[in-house]
């Protein structure tokens, strides 16, 4: 269910660590670790209820994933958090040898990913850490859109047993759901229904692929909107269902288009119903320091682009 | 299976050597002369220091062995093979397609291998990993973990290094296998680690050094490390890469190069020697 007016609800980063605080009550196997930016990632909300389950490995994130991998060897459910550039982008061979290769069941949280953390420039921007998490066999990949999505997917990701890769982020989004929608690993959401495109979105861009779905109402274009907040394993019949009904797809995302959520829905459209498709996201650059706003339009991660997107595939 | 009489320990360490010959020699690859140097190490961990039991090894309460050097993968499948873990007519399988005996140690393929190694540095860390949690469930097990000196290059060994050493890790005890010599030459010559004693000190971890061929020494390392309370303990064991087969030792261009059928023929005579 979908809440169209715009309301701003938390960052996804501070909904993580309410989910983390909520999951340490309720499982006492739950161990948090995070690299000394525990005010940034909000796991510091567990560590100041739990601090004899909370690790601070200072900054060195080789050690702190690896460690990790430790925990869950011995039946904890570590989450290990810490900016997703350097979570994610310093350690693959940590996440390949100690976590990816065993199948261990460590959680990571990467936040300020994309470029929406703004000012702090492209050192601290993930922008291909969808692709990094995704190329890791047997990893499930999470995206968060809004608050309530990612307090469900925590969740989600403490019950499965296996290597989860969550994607949080720095500002305050606008509420995609309602409080209290149940989610799913690998359950795509249909957030608007269409026939003439579908719009597969992920992170922040499902606003702004809502928004560009309104925008389309007068040019007469019915678009479907989904939310594939699991990006591995994807929902593979809500991809194939709309390369069918609707003939055409757009991706969206906050990430690299190389090796992100667009390349993978396109590898099963080619494989199963191929239809035009077109890729909303960063083409072949790094972005750099501004406001958010001014980095969503430069690189253009906007409704807008995602209409002129739309408009080249109908 | 403790075993407490010396003699039978020499022997034991004796058929490992010779299990590392027949192994690498058979699969026709693999790291012999890395294997070699950790033998009494390896011999006196296995049947005297740890508390393990090959019939069940996901008992919670067991105490954690890692091969960091994963590299040395013939001497950890030997030994697991002679304590009981798996038959010992499967040493041959060693880096064969569907065998469980990789190249490098992989964790869910086998009861006892502890971590997926091979990708050097990684280890300790693991350790740390198992070491915190074992103090967070006030279990008494203790992690042992073992890496190479050339592996001692790897940054993540110092980050690990850091964090434990601050943290007073006391159930954690790291050996390095100190065989001077990795792949492209001496350990001196690629990438000096002196004074290494002191690099662990300067880290806060209470540190031994011995010659890790000396039983009573490699023994006696063990019990001071038990012993030691409140720092994590590394020992330093100088070693002799490819001890025992008059060949191999002191030759680091033989890294990661097995015996030939003749040569095999010839380690093996050796150590049949006593």
């Amino acid at each position: 269910m979908t809440t169209r007016e715009k309301k701003m609800g938390l960052a996804t980063r501070d909904a993580y660590g309410q989910a983390l605080a909520e999951l340490g009550r309720e499982n006492p196997n739950v161990v948090v670790l995070d690299g000394d930016v525990s005010g940034s990632t909000k796991s510091r909300m567990f560590a100041k209820e739990f601090p004899d389950r909370f690790f601070n490995f200072g900054i060195a994130e080789a050690n702190l994933v690896s460690a990790a991998a430790g925990f869950a060897s011995c039946g904890k459910i570590p989450f290990a958090s810490s900016f997703s550039a350097f979570l994610m982008c310093k350690t693959y061979d940590q996440l390949r040898m100690s976590v990816a290769n065993p199948h261990l069941n460590v959680k990571l949280c990467g936040s300020h990913s994309g470029i929406s953390l703004g000012q702090d420039g492209a050192s601290q921007m993930a922008v291909e850490d969808i692709a990094l998490a995704c190329s890791l066999p047997k990893f499930t990949v999470l995206v968060p859109a809004d608050e309530t999505s990612t307090r469900a997917l925590v969740k989600r990701a403490a019950e499965h047993l296996g290597p989860v890769f969550i994607r949080t982020s720095r500002p305050n989004v606008p509420l995609i759901y309602a409080p209290g929608e149940m989610f799913e690993i690998g359950r795509a959401k249909l957030l608007r229904p269409g026939r003439d495109v579908t719009v597969i979105a992920i992170g922040m861009m499902v606003w702004e692929a809502l928004e560009a779905a309104e925008l389309c109402v007068e040019k007469g274009i019915d678009v479907r909107v989904i939310d594939m907040h699991t990006v591995k394993p994807l929902d593979e019949q809500a991809i194939v269902a709309a390369a069918k009904e609707t003939g055409a797809i757009v991706t969206a995302e906050e990430h690299l288009i190389d090796g992100g959520l667009g390349s993978r829905v396109a590898q099963v459209v080619v494989q199963n119903h191929p239809v035009p498709m077109e890729f909303v996201g960063l083409k072949n650059t790094y972005a750099e320091s501004g406001t958010p706003a001014q980095l969503f339009e430069r690189y253009g991660l906007t409704a807008k682009a995602i209409v002129e997107a739309i408009e080249t595939v109908c | 299976m403790t075993i407490s009489d010396r003699d039978e320990l020499k022997k034991l360490a004796n058929t490992v050597r010779k299990d590392i010959i027949q192994m690498t020699g058979t699969a026709g690859s693999g790291h012999p002369t890395s294997s070699l140097s950790t033998v009494e190490i390896l011999t006196t961990l296995f049947f005297q220091v740890l508390r393990h039991d090959p019939k069940r090894p996901d008992w919670p309460d067991r105490d954690r062995f890692i091969l960091s050097k994963g590299h040395a993968a013939p001497a950890l499948y030997a030994f697991l093979a002679r304590s009981g873990y798996f038959p010992v007519d499967r040493l041959m399988t060693l880096r064969k397609l569907d065998s469980p005996l990789q190249g490098h140690p992989e964790r869910h393929r086998m009861g006892g291998v502890e971590a997926s190694t091979g990708s050097l540095g990684q280890g300790i860390s693991i350790g740390i990993g198992m070491a915190l949690a074992g103090r967070l469930d006030r279990k008494d097990y203790r992690v042992y973990v073992m890496t190479g000196d050339g592996e001692c290059d790897e940054g993540q060994v110092w980050e690990a290094a850091l964090y434990a050493g601050n943290r007073g890790l006391d159930n954690l005890t790291v050996i390095v296998d100190h065989n001077q010599a990795q792949q492209d030459g001496w350990v001196k010559d690629v990438m000096d680690l002196a004074p290494l004693g002191d690099k662990w000190r300067a880290f806060k971890w209470h540190t031994i050094e011995i010659d890790g061929h000396d039983w009573d020494q490699v023994s006696k390392a063990f019990d001071e490390a038990r012993a030691a309370k409140g720092k994590p303990t590394v020992i330093i064991a100088r070693t002799v890469k490819g001890k025992g087969v008059s060949f191999m030792e002191n030759k680091p261009e033989l890294h990661g190069i097995p015996p030939t059928p003749e040569q095999v023929e010839q380690a093996l005579r050796e150590l049949e020697q006593p």
